[in-house]
């Protein structure tokens, strides 16, 4: 199972004053499995990659496929594809709109056909993979807190049982306390659902923490492609296009420079306390 | 330059009927001094009353029980609305709803133009908004082809050339990127720094309080923890427990000096971390 991109390219209005070519020659391949972190500014084109990958754009040229079909050969349903790749949308909590909570999350499974006892089950399913309790289940949606409304929102995608997540930065405007729960619910969803994760973030600290790889957008290219030690390692040229690394990246480094001998990979605090730790009981030694 | 006394605010819930079923105290006995060309950062989880204790500072929302001074006049009187949401500006949190002219400069001149500042003059203002939020020389742009960083600063000029003597921004960088954060909280300790204008700033970014002159964190409607930026970070744990968090830094330095390591507690900037490690041996 995988989603591969090849020579992928988009372009807004073309042939217009206002054409913008927000996707350039992107080749790429999504493994089954991987939890992926997408950074890059405002306009790099994120959004406009991540809709590509569940057919919500189509690429001008270029192919995608997903589990080796091309998904714009004719006849190819996309409608089993939007299932198959959940796109949950930045502020997705703005798009509830039934009377309960478990009505809401019951949608998208009823619009795939299913009996209202299987969308049920499938409903229930889903909310207690984002930790919503039974209690909440016949309260309206708008009576909930920031980060629940958002867990019920990420439910709704979830009952279509994707294999792909992607998720337009779910943490935007919430507490710290309430980002950490989002994500490590995100990362239970792949380590325990076995779902594959493309987290679109701003967060470097939390695409440090939570990813296995990162894609670097930038002026509709991908800019760097890695584990999160290789692209922070490249934390100049991140700067260099509005981006930055973890401040741990960056607390290394400075300690490096001043002859503090540890080594500059950190990208986590664990990792940061770990070395610096190390370096700390060596010079005492000394 | 802001007082509140004793502030409370009570939300009612309705029933079907209309009758009231449930009242929440979103702020609950409130008390604030913040001085003229202060910066103070309020922190608190979401639903902890951080916006709507904001909201009273310019009279969208007045107080059911105890007072509110903005400049000398209390909110309560009717009199001085015009003056205190003029003396008290607000930024809020998304700049696509708060830009309405179709050029930079028009909608930064919307706000002196409502108040009868004669044109002239309206001009002059403009140009020191813009320049003091470092968007001059994009006067002559179309709001809508700006970043979100770029956007909510023409948010900031709009509501400084109305020449408050204080800005109040609601988590003004939530829905930017790292540079777009940036940018804003640049342009806002300059606007406290250089025009002395008194700043409070709410925000999730713990990273964006560290310069702040004080920090309070208000939880269930009350103030529970104020004081400088550094004694507030030193109390990691009883943050956490508020829901909040403490900067990257802040907690490497924590969590060091749980292994042993002789660090001074709440360390703030880099800088500090660098110097303190470098000087143990």
């Amino acid at each position: 199972m995988s989603i591969k991109l090849e020579n992928v390219n988009f372009t807004y209005s073309p042939t217009t004053a206002y054409e913008i070519h927000a996707l350039k020659n992107i080749n790429l391949e999504i493994r089954d499995g991987e939890f992926i972190g997408l950074i890059g500014h405002t306009g790099s084109g994120k959004s406009t990659l991540v809709q590509h990958l569940n057919g919500l754009m189509k690429a001008t040229s270029g192919t995608i496929y997903y589990n080796g079909e091309n998904i714009y050969a004719e006849g190819y349903s996309m409608k089993d594809l939007r299932s198959k790749v959940g796109l949950v949308f930045q502020y997705p909590e703005h798009q509830l709109f039934e009377v309960d909570v478990l009505a809401d999350v019951c949608f998208g499974p009823k619009n795939q056909g299913l009996s209202k006892e299987e969308a049920e089950e499938r409903a229930k399913r889903a909310l207690s993979m984002v930790g919503l309790r039974e209690k909440y289940y016949k309260q309206s949606p708008f009576e909930l807190s920031g980060g629940q409304k958002r867990r019920v929102a990420i439910a709704g995608v979830l009952a279509m049982e994707p294999d792909v997540l992607i998720l337009d930065e779910p943490t935007a405007g919430l507490d710290p306390k309430g980002r950490d729960e989002i994500l490590e619910q995100i990362k239970k969803l792949h380590e325990e659902n076995h779902i594959t994760i493309i987290l679109v973030s701003h967060s470097m600290e939390d695409v440090a923490k939570y990813v296995g790889r990162i894609i670097v957008m930038n002026q509709g290219e991908a800019m760097f492609d890695g584990t999160p030690k290789e692209v922070f390692s490249h934390y100049k040229e991140l700067e260099q296009v509005g981006l930055a690394a973890p401040q741990v990246t960056y607390i290394m480094n400075a300690l490096a420079e001043k002859g503090f001998g540890v080594s500059t990979d950190a990208t986590t605090i664990e990792e940061a306390t770990e070395e610096i730790f190390r370096v700390y009981q060596k010079r005492q030694v000394r | 330059m802001i007082k509140a006394k004793n502030v409370v605010y009570e939300y009612q819930k309705y029933d079907e009927e209309g009758n009231v079923c449930e009242t929440k105290r979103a702020v609950d006995g409130v008390e604030l001094d913040v001085k003229k060309g202060d910066f103070v950062a309020i922190l608190g989880h979401n639903g902890s009353g951080k916006s709507t204790l904001a909201k009273h500072i310019n009279a969208l929302l007045l107080p059911n029980d105890g007072e509110v001074w903005v400049a000398g006049m209390n909110t309560k009187e009717e009199a001085h609305v015009w003056d205190i949401r003029q003396s008290a500006g607000m930024v809020f949190q998304n700049p696509d709803n708060q830009i309405i002219g179709t050029v930079v400069e028009e909608d930064v001149g919307f706000g002196p133009e409502n108040m009868g500042v004669p044109t002239e003059e309206i001009w002059t203002r403009v140009e020191e908004a813009l320049k003091a939020v470092g968007m001059y020389k994009y006067r002559k742009h179309s709001p809508n082809r700006l970043s979100g960083g770029q956007k909510q600063r023409v948010a900031i000029a709009g509501v400084v050339a109305m020449h408050p003597q204080c800005i109040i921004l609601d988590e003004p960088t939530a829905m930017l990127d790292p540079n777009g954060r940036k940018e804003v909280i640049r342009a806002v300790r300059a606007l406290n720094i250089v025009e002395d204008m008194t700043v409070l700033l709410i925000t999730h970014y713990m990273e964006e309080v560290v310069h702040a002159d004080k920090v309070i964190v208000m939880d269930e409607g009350k103030v529970v923890m104020q004081g400088t930026p550094k004694e507030i970070f030193s109390r990691v744990e009883e943050l956490k427990a508020y829901r909040l968090d403490v900067p990257q830094v802040t907690l490497l330095a924590y969590e060091l000096k749980k292994k042993g390591l002789p660090l001074s507690d709440g360390i703030l900037t880099i800088e500090e971390l660098v110097n303190e490690l470098c000087q143990l041996n």
